[in-house]
């Protein structure tokens, strides 16, 4: 059960990894070209050698982001299977697809865009070499704390669902969890290390690229996943004979 | 949504019991796939080098890891 949900969750996401590498390809690569071209431009003007190629742009921008964009959905789906096997029949009455879906968007919204407003995506050549133990310490702390105050927040949910009604419950812990997180937000430190001269442009597409590519990456797995863990689900209830509980019908 | 709220039947959940080793040796290892992808070779280091971060270099930034 655990092994065919967690195999599923990596298909999802290996599915999600191609289609926003494609997207990725497609919108994002400019933006990163343009941001190479500046930095060998400071290069030049410093009168420094560039250095040594390790890997090609060529392999970098096809090869290389293909590859990490495909462990990281497989990645992501492997964790967004085992939080989906944790809450499924558990925190709300919904089916398989639209568990699925709910588990990617609290997902994205905990892990992805809500980090994003604080630490946004930065292109090549817009921060410093020095701060990248800082950035990273802080990036991964505001993350990991957004996840724990999400999961915080659907506990409260589930909790105040039996006294307000889960309309109510999901606003008034959706407002709890905006504010304590912009409380961590507000409290950690600002990083301003972009360069005046960095084109304004490229820095705008850039991040429109990255969280465009994050949106493709988390829609996808939601959506895949669910389908998958429905056929699961209608799969075992036929092999256990007690099809008219688990029947895929009407769930979303 | 609505639709799916109605008179559903609370579908069973799988036990604890179950998914506990699953989610302690799988996510371990999904961690560290998510660490070697976004972050090492960065801030900090477990394969020498810089031949991994040069290779997933423009996934890193597009995906919003803090990277050089």
């Amino acid at each position: 059960m655990m092994r065919s949900l967690l195999i599923r969750g990596m298909i999802a996401g290996l599915v999600a990894g191609l289609l926003s590498f494609v997207f990725a390809r497609v919108f994002g690569e400019p933006a990163v070209g343009a941001a190479i071209a500046f930095e060998d431009r400071l290069t030049a003007a410093a009168g420094e050698e560039g250095g040594v190629e390790l890997v090609s742009r060529g392999v970098q921008s096809t090869i290389g982001l293909a590859v990490a964009l495909l462990l990281y959905g497989a990645a992501i789906g492997g964790i967004l299977a085992l939080v989906y096997a944790a809450v499924y029949g558990r925190v709300a009455r919904l089916g398989p697809r639209a568990t699925a879906g709910l588990v990617a968007l609290v997902g994205f919204l905990a892990v992805v865009l809500v980090p994003f407003v604080k630490y946004p995506a930065n292109p090549p050549a817009s921060s410093s070499h020095e701060t990248i133990g800082l950035r990273t310490g802080l990036y991964v702390l505001l993350v990991a704390l957004s996840i724990a105050l999400a999961v915080g927040a659907v506990l409260a949910a589930r909790r105040l669902t039996v006294r307000f009604g889960w309309w109510n419950a999901v606003l008034i812990a959706t407002g709890v969890y905006i504010v304590l997180v912009g409380l961590v937000g507000f409290l950690l430190p600002a990083m301003d290390e972009t360069p005046a001269d960095f084109p304004g442009t490229v820095l705008y597409d850039f991040r429109v690229a990255s969280l465009g590519g994050q949106i493709v990456l988390w829609a996808t797995l939601g959506i895949v996943f669910g389908a998958l863990a429905e056929g699961s689900g209608a799969r075992r209830s036929r092999s256990v004979g007690r099809s008219a509980r688990t029947t895929p019908g009407p769930a979303v | 949504m609505t639709q799916a709220v109605a008179p559903a039947p609370v579908p069973a959940a799988i036990p604890l019991r179950e998914l506990a080793p699953w989610a302690l040796f799988a996510g371990v290892i999904l961690l560290a796939l998510l660490y070697l992808v976004g972050m090492d070779q960065g801030a900090t280091s477990v394969v020498s080098g810089q031949m991994l971060h040069e290779f997933v270099h423009d996934g890193r930034h597009l995906l919003g890891f803090p990277c050089h």
